[in-house]
């Protein structure tokens, strides 16, 4: 059979989702960031809920999500997403609201909005993409940067004494009887691309059946800022990141696992 | 058990030559290009076109979506 | 038959929240605002209108709610005091720049830093001159009674809904404190989600059906469009000056000394006039209702006519500006105002406007007449 044979429109099998826009992503070649945007416009087309999803996009890489994502998007102020998401979901409780926020914006300005919102238990999707950095403004330390990580504002390597510990707002956030569920995934391989997918999916069920927070942290891989090749940073991000940050679900239908 | 062959179709302006595709087929199809693309990124492209059985593996982890996999079921 | 009451002006102020149909009100407690929330939670206005009434985190978080709700088409308020005020002018102007309507109350307490929960009017730069960062405006409504506390709040949604701006309704502790009778509004009910988007369904995020995607974002990276975009902004204040000014004057006719006040300076003003009349001094009253547009052409026109003019603000000095500016160098203009929370009386005012501009300015530059120094 020839190649040619194959390549016809009935044999396509995977595509680019039809909620991603045709602008090309401004994110870095190799960023984790891409990948997350296509599963969770996947999702959205997938549950059919695209005319009732507002998203909402706060200061970080992803502050352009709204260039690539085909749906209602707000921009909001670094990390205020959860407060916006807050009101959004309130005045429009029938909505299907999510933020897509980074570790600066969710773990570091945006703590308390975070942790209230979750608090509260809004009926929101939080969608955390953890790198272990601020990519946006040139690759400066975040709450999550592990210890000994080199990053432009700790160019020796994080020192715990005067920095802190890398601030695992995941399982605090766990912690708080808002959220229903919370979990910890990845996209560097397609197995884990697809269990992400999964997460999205339960996540947004979730708000239809009105359970409160669903929680999902993605670790990925900033290879510019980490200065590293994107295959070398997914493979650093398997040893280095995900000991300290393991995956798999941390809470589940509001029970801690 | 029917076989199934594959194909993919790389976009090669929008690929960023990340080669996140390579080390997740399972049969060596994707090489990256000599030649580089208008952005001067080296593009991925499918080398050994005969092993592809369309596990779509590559495209999903594209960030990109420069990946379109097409799939025919062959009896055996 | 009108609906009468006798309220503290926040307390009308939160009543006319309700009858204004408002969606939402997102807030914080600090002195000497709290009873805005506090009467609004215990009115439960989710029973009589479905309104959310929510306490937030913090004065940042709940001026980002205001801005999630507005970018959604809501009519959204949100309220607090000066140091308050300061942490959400970073949200006031991405109301401004993503252009979407809102309503924020300030009732100002003495500052700087944590200051005085007694009243003040020191924030009339803050409210004016932008507040927070960037080209943009504020369109400033200033009440001065209980009864403009609870009508302002109607205005000040129309008028955020007419431009897409966000609107301050610039109060003071002591008009948010006293008691005063109060003929309440009928109760406009709010857009049902169907009115909402037939209105507003061309800019607000409310879930892309049969359009296209709707974004609400203050971010332009490109210059040129960033400079476009301001512009057109600047056209809807140039628009405001021409179509909503509000002021109010009081015997201007014959005036030969002009008293320029706000809020409740203006009240108590009002009796500093009547004092003044009674000696056979023929002061007027020029109370500007909204601070921008600020009644500049008013100001410049009674300029030709009087020999000086006291602004009077419970400050150090900040209206006098605008109002120097207005009078174009025609006169002397000279500030009085206690401040620090101290309230000026009537007898203060006309003393002030006694000794500096009557006796020290009533020399008027650039023309001659029969001089009247006392």
């Amino acid at each position: 059979m020839e190649v040619l044979d194959i390549i016809k429109p009935e044999n396509q099998v995977f595509c680019k989702s039809k909620l991603m826009t045709d602008n090309t992503l401004s994110y870095c070649p190799g960023c984790g960031h891409g990948t997350a945007h296509n599963l969770a416009m996947e999702v959205i087309d997938e549950l059919g809920i695209v005319e009732d999803t507002i998203g909402v996009a706060p200061v970080g890489c992803s502050v352009f999500a709204y260039e690539f994502m085909n749906i209602d998007m707000t921009q909001a102020a670094h990390g205020r997403a959860p407060a916006v998401a807050t009101a959004i979901s309130r005045t429009w409780p029938e909505k299907y609201v999510f933020t897509y926020q980074g570790d600066g914006d969710l773990a570091a300005i945006g703590t308390a909005e975070t942790i209230h919102a979750c608090n509260r238990g809004e009926n929101i999707v939080i969608i955390f993409v953890n790198n272990g950095i601020y990519g946006m403004t040139g690759g400066q330390m975040a709450p999550t940067t592990l210890p000994g990580m080199k990053t432009s504002t700790s160019p020796y390597g994080r020192e715990i004494e005067s920095m802190g510990s890398p601030l695992k707002i995941t399982e605090l956030v766990a912690n708080l009887p808002g959220t229903y569920y919370v979990t910890r995934q990845s996209v560097h391989t397609h197995k884990h691309a697809r269990k992400t997918k999964k997460a999205i999916k339960t996540a947004f069920e979730n708000t239809r059946l009105k359970k409160g927070v669903s929680f999902i942290e993605i670790v990925s891989n900033c290879n510019s800022g980490w200065k590293m090749n994107p295959n070398e940073s997914n493979k650093w991000m398997e040893e280095h990141m995900f000991p300290y940050y393991p995956l798999g679900d941390i809470k589940v239908k509001g029970e801690l696992k | 058990m029917a076989k199934v062959k594959g194909a993919i179709v790389v976009d090669t302006e929008t690929c960023k030559g990340c080669e996140l595709c390579i080390p997740v087929c399972q049969d060596q199809v994707i090489s990256m290009s000599k030649e580089v693309n208008r952005k001067g990124y080296h593009y991925a492209y499918m080398s050994n076109p005969d092993v592809c059985n369309g596990c779509t593996n590559c495209a999903i982890v594209c960030p990109d979506r420069a990946i379109s996999v097409y799939r025919v079921k062959v009896s055996a | 038959m009108p609906e009468l009451k006798l309220m503290k002006g926040n307390e009308a102020l939160a009543e006319a929240i309700i009858r204004a149909g408002a969606d939402a009100y997102f807030g914080y407690p600090i002195t000497p605002q709290s009873e805005i929330i506090e009467y609004l939670m215990t009115e439960r206005p989710e029973e009589r209108t479905g309104m959310v009434v929510l306490q937030a985190e913090s004065e940042v978080a709940a001026i980002n709610m205001v801005y999630g709700a507005a970018s959604t088409g809501k009519k959204v308020i949100t309220s607090s005091s000066s140091p308050g005020i300061s942490l959400k002018l970073e949200g006031v102007s991405y109301l401004a720049g993503a252009e979407l309507p809102a309503v924020i109350v300030n009732v100002v307490r003495g500052g700087p830093g944590l200051g005085t929960i007694q009243p003040s009017q020191a924030d009339y730069y803050q409210a004016v001159k932008g507040g927070g960062h960037g080209d943009y405006k504020l369109y400033v409504l200033a009440p001065s009674s209980a009864q403009e506390m609870s009508d302002f709040v109607q205005d000040a949604f129309e008028i955020a809904f007419k431009y897409r701006n966000p609107v301050m309704i610039l109060s003071d502790g002591l008009i948010g404190q006293m008691m005063e009778k109060v003929e309440l509004r009928e109760q406009l009910p709010r857009l049902t989600n169907q009115e909402l988007i037939k209105r507003y369904g061309d800019w607000a995020t409310t879930g892309k059906k049969g359009r296209e995607r709707n974004i609400v974002t203050s971010l332009d990276l490109l210059s040129e469009r960033m400079e476009a975009r301001v512009r057109r902004l600047m056209k809807k204040y140039e628009r405001m000056e021409n179509e909503d000014l509000r002021y109010e004057t009081f015997n201007c006719d014959d005036a030969e000394y002009l008293l320029v006040a706000y809020g409740s300076s203006a009240r108590i003003a009002q009796k500093a006039m009547q004092l003044g009349r009674e000696k056979g001094l023929k002061i007027g009253l020029l109370r500007p209702i909204t601070l921008f547009p600020f009644p500049k052409k008013q100001i410049n026109a009674l300029a030709d006519q009087i020999s000086g003019i006291l602004s009077v603000e419970l400050n150090t000095g900040q209206m006098i500006d605008d109002v120097r500016l207005a009078a174009e160098h025609k006169v002397p203009v000279e500030h009085f105002g206690r401040t620090g929370g101290v309230i000026h009386t009537p007898e203060e005012i006309l003393e002030a406007l006694e000794q500096k501009i009557i006796k020290n300015g009533s020399i008027r530059y650039n023309k001659t007449r029969e001089s009247s120094i006392l």
